[in-house]
């Protein structure tokens, strides 16, 4: 591993201690063979893989604290409450140390959009108002976006990309009107890799008014993000693609913001008083967290932000640049491969999407898998940004901490017998 | 090689994929559907010529997967001279075959059969199915519209 200066920056020490083999065995997971090989997980823009102490965290919830929280005055209910809360807290510290009343537990990212697409919508947008999102957005901070814009009849505006998989921006001034009143990027492409340049975006947006939300589901497990230096107003991410459990999502949400924005779902929970004719709403977070929420997810999400940390989001980072500049370089000896998304692994993620000239991606995922390599292959939840890369799907390997590059030598072995076994 | 891939990516298969069958265009349309598999951008373009309700040509061009190509190129190599009766049956019995049904396929049914390996995976299952879902679809048009020679029948399904 070695570490790369940026400009005028220090460089940062990292990956020394980073440890690939023992990282590996606290993921049992991986240790099992698939199709008579050793399993290659190169998935993780879909779903990361959980440590054995993020497993342990779950039984040991139902094992020993299970009870309703915020409700119940018994030991039990006082014990997984204060876990509950705990694990909100260490949130609120990982994104840039916000306050914990800026931390919204959700059911995952797609559940964060559809809370703000609602509430905001609710709140701000009127007919004739502008939504602007980019045209490399997942569905999920997509389909909410068309279907609020067609409900308020507001306008859906969108970035478009350049051939080099990178947000053009010499239109961002027109793009961003006194119309516009929400913007919606993704930080991170899950099918580029790119990073966009949220600060710079929120920084115009604000200044013509706007809300800003980054979608964070793949920037967020990958590299440090602290929300206030981005500038945005809302922040969403998935537990599950951070070595998480499934099911359990962040929103982060500005004070202000959140204490004036109506609720999204309601029910029990996000209450202070019911009567027949009147409801006054919970405080935040409360007041957006209906029903009984996903606890032990929220608890065992705290034990993957403890073995995050421990391991360091710089040295994550610093460690997927490497891996990703060795893949990069491999993949694009391979003849005829055509590779999406910026090549700079400094701009960009981990995530790879990739083409061969004579072969579907579905037949690219199926031979892989034959070999025990499991990736990606198909539109990736991104129709119209297929439609501009002029592609009906690609595959996509994309890596985590985890991975290595035997790894990424496995994958380039693969393809190149897959061509031999389509003769194509 | 593990055994799985090859049952399903069988010799014939391969063949089908790299010099698919009916991609020559025919003189004549009598019923015409489009088969579009969004999930994974797998389309295939139909057009069939009808003579005293036995299919005379076929054009079936199939862009995607192996699976989806192949199957399209076999079902244009088998339908010459199937009457259109014949062809509802050959398309429900593929269909049982893939889903793991009991199924019955007549004699000289061409390389039908190397499609029962999809079943293994079902992922891919609608991969081999579109060919036959969009003929049954262009059937099912052909005979309510009662179509004259020379009509064509869109069935874009519209499922972007």
């Amino acid at each position: 591993m070695h570490t790369k200066p940026k400009n005028g920056t220090a460089v940062i020490e990292v990956a020394a201690n980073f440890d690939v083999n023992k990282i590996k065995d606290d993921f049992p997971i991986l240790s099992q063979e698939v199709n008579g090989h050793r399993l290659v997980y190169l998935d993780n823009a879909a779903t990361s893989q959980k440590p054995q102490a993020v497993i342990s965290a779950i039984a040991k919830y139902y094992q020993k604290d299970n009870a309703n929280i915020h409700r119940g005055l018994h030991t039990l209910a006082e014990r997984a409450t204060s876990k509950y809360e705990h694990s909100r807290a260490r949130v609120a510290h990982f994104i840039g140390g916000v306050n914990r009343e800026e931390i919204i537990f959700t059911s995952g990212t797609t559940g964060g959009i559809n809370l703000l697409s609602y509430s905001l919508g609710e709140q701000i947008l009127k007919a004739g108002d502008e939504i602007l999102i980019t045209e490399m957005e997942h569905h999920a901070n997509l389909v909410p976006w068309v279907m609020l814009a067609k409900h308020k009849s507001a306008i859906l505006k969108h970035i478009p990309i350049t051939k080099d998989g990178v947000l053009d921006l010499t239109k961002l001034n027109e793009l961003i009107t006194s119309k516009t009143k929400i913007v919606a990027l993704s930080h991170m492409s899950n099918v580029l890799g790119t990073i966009n340049p949220v600060a710079e975006i929120a920084e115009v947006a604000h200044k013509r008014g706007a809300v800003v939300i980054a979608d964070g589901a793949q920037a967020a497990p990958h590299m440090p993000v602290n929300v206030r230096e981005l500038g945005v107003d809302f922040y969403v991410f998935s537990a599950h693609k951070m070595l998480g459990p499934t099911g359990l999502g962040v929103l982060y949400g500005r004070q202000e913001l959140l204490e004036t924005l109506p609720p999204f779902m309601t029910g029990g929970e996000m209450i202070r008083e019911v009567y027949f004719d009147k409801i006054t709403w919970n405080e935040i977070p409360h007041k957006f967290e209906a029903g009984t929420p996903p606890i032990a997810g929220a608890i065992a999400f705290e034990a993957a932000i403890d073995y995050i940390e421990k391991i360091g989001m710089d040295s994550i980072r610093q460690h997927e640049i490497d891996l990703t500049e060795y893949a990069i370089e491999k993949l694009s000896q391979i003849n005829g491969l055509e590779i999406q998304g910026p090549f700079d692994a400094h701009i960009r993620g981990s995530a790879i999407s990739f083409t061969d000239p004579n072969i579907h991606p579905h037949d690219i995922s199926t031979f892989l898998d034959s070999k025990g390599i499991a990736i990606r292959a198909g539109h990736h939840c991104a129709q119209p940004l297929m439609r501009a890369l002029g592609k009906v799907a690609t595959a996509r390997a994309s890596f985590y901490i985890y991975n290595d590059e035997n790894d990424v030598d496995a994958l380039v072995d693969a393809l190149l017998e897959m061509r031999k076994y389509f003769g194509v | 090689m593990s055994q799985n891939l090859d049952l399903m990516y069988r010799d014939v298969i391969l063949d089908h994929y790299r010099s698919p069958r009916g991609r020559k265009p025919i003189d004549r349309t009598d019923f015409a559907s489009e088969g579009h598999n969004p999930a994974c951008g797998d389309d295939i373009t139909l057009q069939v010529a009808v003579d005293n309700g036995t299919v005379k040509s076929i054009y079936a061009n199939c862009r995607g997967c192996a699976i989806s190509t192949a199957s399209g190129s076999i079902m244009a190599e088998i339908l010459k001279d199937k009457t259109i009766d014949e062809a509802k049956i050959l398309a429900a019995n593929v269909k049982k075959m893939l889903k793991g049904e009991e199924f019955e396929l007549p004699d000289n049914v061409g390389d039908i059969d190397a499609l029962e390996g999809v079943k293994k995976f079902p992922v891919r299952i609608k991969c081999a199915l579109l060919a036959w879902m969009t003929l049954l679809e262009g059937i099912k048009n052909y005979e309510t519209a009662h179509a004259k020679v020379g009509a064509v029948i869109s069935t874009e399904s519209g499922d972007e």
